[in-house]
């Protein structure tokens, strides 16, 4: 009874999933190594996109692995290399006089953001439609209805990016 | 399952972010932290969506798509700056400073 209302094979996914995510981005930060970091944000898109599918949001995480772990990372892996930046470990990937400050603005944020969202949260549950549901569906129906327009106005904006990206990367 | 378990794991990625474009020099890296805040509003988008329908979820695939589109510029406007300065580290772009 207790273990239908509070949903404990998800719950332990997501500890085990936002534990791993949490390490991880830390290191995407702290880490001394790029190449590393890069790898370490994998985790953290990959965690984000188990986190769609605890979510009941299947198509979202699909199309997380697919731009942000097959696209984003590659892209970034890319810039690394064209960059030249240092292999192996270096020291001069962050800026130690700023760490205090830095430490303490991202702490006070969380703890705004933190305390502002157990006030008001605490209690929701989420409740999703049991035995699955037709989601692919019906996100496509929504897309193709009501946001038909910022859809098209979304795929203008990823042309202008494309063009921009590679009018300025162009050699001439 | 909870709505605000989505949110608190989505405001430690937010303030990770933060404290990684805030400590880091090296460009591409400030960029990864940018993600890192751009992954904590979507989890917030679509943990927010499972209560009213689904614009949370349109919305998210918004979000991805602008994502794309600014890593995408973004990269290449650290190549102009790695072409032109042999560097992108970005405490010496500081021309703007008075």
């Amino acid at each position: 009874m207790i273990a239908a209302s509070y949903d404990v094979p998800s719950n332990i996914a997501f500890g085990i999933v936002a534990v791993g995510m949490i390490y991880a981005a830390v290191r995407v930060v702290t880490t001394k190594n790029i190449v590393h970091a890069a790898l370490y944000l994998v985790l953290v898109l990959a965690g984000v996109g188990i986190n769609f599918l605890l979510l009941q949001a299947e198509f979202l995480a699909i199309t997380q692995f697919l731009v942000y772990v097959g696209a984003i990372v590659v892209l970034f892996l890319f810039g690394i290399m064209l960059t030249r930046a240092p292999l192996g470990q270096s020291d001069d990937l962050d800026d130690p006089s700023q760490k205090p400050i830095a430490l303490l603005t991202s702490l006070s944020l969380l703890g705004v953001i933190g305390a502002s969202q157990i006030a008001t949260w605490k209690d929701t549950r989420i409740v999703l439609p049991a035995g699955g549901s037709l989601n692919t569906q019906s996100v496509s129906d929504e897309i193709f209805s009501n946001y038909l327009i910022p859809f098209e106005v979304v795929s203008v904006l990823l042309l202008a990016a494309l063009i921009g990206a590679i009018v300025l990367a162009r050699r001439d | 399952m909870f709505v605000i378990q989505f949110l608190m794991l989505s405001a430690i990625l937010f303030s990770i972010g933060v404290y990684g474009v805030l400590v880091r020099r090296n460009g591409v890296l400030v960029l990864m932290s940018i993600e890192l805040i751009l992954n904590a509003v979507n989890i917030n988008l679509v943990a927010f969506g499972t209560s009213s329908g689904l614009s949370g979820q349109v919305f998210a695939l918004f979000v991805i798509a602008v994502a794309a589109a600014e890593v995408g510029v973004g990269l290449a406007i650290l190549l102009m700056i790695y072409r032109n300065r042999r560097s992108i580290d970005i405490d010496q772009l500081d021309e703007l400073k008075g």
